[in-house]
């Protein structure tokens, strides 16, 4: 979410805020309607097989983002920058002419619009997934309201992007609780018995970390020998 | 048709991302597991696929760049 923020900030600070907050809350309302259209939906399919597709979905997501995030931090992607990002779209934003009076500002409701909701879905992706294995919902989607609101009332607070806010760290954190999550569920709903039930997870946790460790020492080695000339053996 | 490839896309790249060997090798070792369910060790067999394709899945990303 402080991705979608600090593009709401940049539409609300160049075009103004009716259009941005607009855009905002119409994106909010979609996502609020998809928490409640798929969480009861998934509540009613049996535990084992909801937690067989929810964990392999969960995994398969969060492994996404765990990649992503040992590139990030190992020199082989670039690490998120909320400044550079706020000033590329205020430029954009800009460029685009001025802005009318009167009526909805159609490039401010669209670019928020279309930014909260694309990254809310991930959020609601979590909330449902999460919610409907653990039998949450409601806690689920309250967690995530909280964070929101945090999240929101920082950055109006503000007036500017959230970026010492570790975000990549951020990533990484919940790339690897998802991953970690995930292999639970999904094994435990292709059959497997966790030794030690529920603090698998933690055991997990653990394993993954330190494999991320592993991975980054690895991959900013090889980044290193690369940048000095040297052919690296894996 | 062009909006259905549009929404299976969108979902496909929301899901899967940029390396779909990872989802391949989740599923496959999902199947594995289940096969395997009636050993008191089949636990073992996604977290240790997980890692495998997580680092083939670097090794590739890294060479790419």
């Amino acid at each position: 979410m402080v991705e979608a923020l600090t593009i709401v900030l940049a539409v609300g600070l160049t075009r103004g805020w009716r259009s941005a907050l607009i855009g905002t809350g119409a994106a909010l309302l979609v996502l609020a309607l998809v928490v409640l259209a798929f969480g009861p939906a998934l509540g009613r399919i049996p535990l084992e097989t909801l937690r067989l597709v929810v964990g392999a979905l969960l995994l398969v997501f969060g492994v996404q983002w765990w990649r992503k995030a040992i590139l990030r931090s190992s020199g082989f992607k670039a690490l998120h920058d909320e400044d550079a990002t706020f000033l590329e779209e205020s430029e954009a934003a800009r460029a685009q002419g001025a802005v009318r009076s009167s009526g909805l500002d159609a490039y401010g409701f669209a670019l928020t619009f279309k930014s909260v909701l694309l990254e809310g879905l991930e959020v609601a992706f979590i909330v449902v997934t999460f919610g409907a294995s653990a039998g949450q919902l409601g806690l689920a989607a309250l967690g995530a309201g909280v964070a929101l609101l945090t999240v929101l009332g920082a950055g109006l607070l503000l007036h500017r992007p959230l970026s010492r806010v570790p975000e990549n760290s951020l990533k990484f954190a919940v790339g690897l609780m998802l991953s970690s999550f995930g292999t639970f569920w999904a094994a435990e709903g292709a059959g497997a018995r966790w030794p030690g039930g529920d603090l698998s997870i933690l055991g997990l946790l653990a394993l993954y970390s330190l494999a991320s460790w592993r991975y980054v020492s690895w991959l900013r080695r090889e980044n290193v020998l690369r940048s000095s000339g040297h052919q690296v053996r894996v | 048709m062009r909006y259905l490839l549009s929404f299976f896309r969108f979902w496909y790249d929301f899901i899967v991302g940029d390396d779909w060997t990872v989802a391949l090798g989740v599923v496959l070792a999902l199947v594995l597991t289940a096969l395997l369910a009636h050993f008191a060790g089949a636990w073992v067999v996604l977290p240790l696929s997980v890692l495998t394709f997580l680092g083939f899945s670097l090794r590739r990303a890294s060479r790419r760049t």
